[in-house]
């Protein structure tokens, strides 16, 4: 046991559909300022693990678990309202597809200007500013003008960057990242991490960010848990995961991207080097 | 090397002179060879592809695919082309690229179909051998795409292009919605079946790091311009043009965790300028 309680506790999580279990006992502990990330195809429940922290499982399923707390919270037992003060107060998060969580019809500033006023109760004037300045914060060349667009006038990579200024706003402890660069550009992807490491930088955010991609999941964070069918196949510090798997699903994994990706030429590079 | 399957030359492509999709792209696609061709969404990438298929207006400059000019050929001619099928496109998602009602056979014959009749056990045996050389049991051409998987029915898109023996084959992202087993499969089978039949193969992708490993030579698309091209492993070593550098720095790889982000950012100023 460490000195400190973990940020995000997580132990024995269950989540079933129609008594088909498609979460299947999962521990999973972030600690305060700590990166984690969660890797697995589709249907690993990867998502749904993440969703259970953020107390969004749909209620088809049905969610039990021995432990879930959040910095001491018992989130298991938490009313609807109680939920929604720890959502987006202390918990904040970004999803695959940022278009869809956006009003098509209003101004990107005045959404965010909006969950300013809603969660912090500033003027409208303030508001307006500090939405600007959020903006500007996650790297956005000329956040003013950027506040006057609509979604539609904004590229993938600039409306998740809007996404996270939101998620961010109420400067939580701990962001849940699902996926959050997958719809992008490979150089936009880049650019979003990039925004996240520095964010976790400045301000000591915990990241539990979720992805199909080990060398993505690689690039963000200090420890990785490797999950199929419902279960954590594997965990580890990301360095020591990459250099030796223990599960040979882990393997495959690192196999397909010395096989066929770019570390296969890095690595031909480094030998005739 | 002998003749290029495809030569597109000093190619100016889009629907009017005054706002072109392409400018001025050169492009040649050996026989056998795979080419990797990379860029972000909207850079033109597919409408050079699609320019290859013979699907868009050539405004100058010159394409030659299996020995026929595209760009002069029109109607039923380009029609004709078509129908060779010298040329076949792979798209990303198999779930939306197959007929969900046909069964697997009607749409692998589907190209032979087209092209004329031919003696049923003919087609059969055509079928059943391009399912075996996509590794799946020929028994499955009596079933719909919904009673397979996504990595079986990306075999079965695969199927419906190479039953046509085409020279060139065009892959849109070709694995990009498979999990991670199934891709290593379908470029494994690419690979093989790419060295047995000796087809040449186009890759399109927004990330260098999918098409690094199975490419001989990569074209970098920008902005409609191919900015940069050369042999995959000096390209990625030995980038030139920005655009090419912010992508090599860009592509997530096991090894760089926590590489530099200053570089990055320098460099996406530099491109960014680049473009006034």
């Amino acid at each position: 046991m460490t000195a400190t309680t973990p940020l995000l506790e997580i132990a024995g999580l269950r989540i079933s559909a129609a008594g088909r279990p498609v979460v299947n006992g999962v521990d999973l502990a972030v600690s305060r300022g700590e990166s984690v990330g969660i890797v697995g195809e589709s249907g690993s429940g990867k998502s749904l693990t993440c969703r259970a922290a953020l107390g969004i499982v749909p209620d088809t399923l049905t969610v039990s678990a021995d432990r879930l707390a959040f910095d001491g919270i018992d989130l298991a037992g938490l009313s609807e309202r109680r939920w929604r003060a720890v959502r987006g107060g202390r918990i904040g998060a970004v999803f695959q597809d940022p278009a869809s969580y956006l009003n098509p019809s209003l101004t990107v500033g005045r959404q965010l200007a909006e969950v300013l006023r809603v969660k912090t109760q500033r003027s409208r004037a303030d508001a307006r500013r500090e939405a600007v300045d959020a903006l500007d914060r996650l790297g956005l060349r000329d956040p003013a003008r950027v506040a006057t667009r609509y979604p539609h006038e904004l590229s993938g990579g600039m409306l998740q960057r809007v996404l996270i200024a939101i998620a961010i706003i109420e400067q939580p402890d701990l962001l849940i990242a699902d996926e959050p660069t997958t719809a992008l550009d490979a150089t936009v992807q880049a650019e979003v991490l990039d925004v996240l490491a520095d964010l976790r930088r400045d301000s000591g955010l915990a990241l539990l960010f979720v992805s199909h991609d080990l060398a993505v999941v690689a690039q963000v964070c200090e420890r990785i848990l490797v999950m199929k069918d419902g279960v954590v196949v594997e965990s580890g510090a990301t360095v020591d995961v990459l250099a030796d798997p223990r599960h040979p699903y882990t393997a495959s994994l690192i196999a397909a991207h010395r096989e066929y990706g770019l570390d296969r030429i890095r690595h031909a590079e480094d030998v005739r080097v | 090397m002998s003749d290029p399957i495809a030569r597109i030359a000093d190619a100016t492509v889009g629907y009017s002179r005054r706002t072109p999709i392409l400018h001025d792209v050169s492009l040649e696609i050996g026989a056998g060879e795979a080419v990797g061709l990379i860029g972000e969404t909207g850079s033109g990438k597919t409408t050079i592809a699609r320019t290859l298929l013979g699907l868009t207006s050539v405004i100058s400059g010159t394409v030659t695919v299996g020995g026929h000019d595209l760009a002069g050929l029109r109607g039923r001619a380009l029609r004709g082309f078509r129908r060779q099928g010298v040329v076949q496109y792979v798209f990303q998602d198999p779930q939306r690229s197959l007929d969900p009602d046909l069964p697997v056979s009607d749409s692998v014959a589907e190209g032979l179909d087209v092209r004329g009749r031919m003696p049923a056990d003919q087609r059969a045996r055509r079928i059943a051998d391009a399912l075996t050389l996509v590794g799946l049991d020929p028994a499955l051409a009596r079933r719909v795409p919904g009673d397979l998987s996504g990595g079986q029915r990306q075999r079965i898109a695969l199927a419906r292009a190479l039953v046509l023996e085409p020279q060139l084959l065009i892959l849109d992202e070709p694995v990009s919605a498979l999990d991670a087993a199934n891709r290593v499969h379908v470029l494994d089978l690419l690979r093989l079946s790419s060295v047995e039949r000796g087809f040449a193969q186009l890759f399109i992708s927004h990330d260098l790091g999918s098409v690094a490993g199975v490419t001989d030579r990569l074209a970098v698309v920008y902005n409609g311009r191919i900015v940069e091209q050369g042999p995959t492993a000096e390209l990625i070593a030995r980038p030139r043009h920005p655009y090419t550098r912010l992508l090599v720095e860009s592509a997530p790889t096991l090894e760089t965790a926590g590489a530099d982000r200053e570089r990055r950012a320098a460099l996406r100023a530099e491109v960014a300028a680049g473009l006034d």
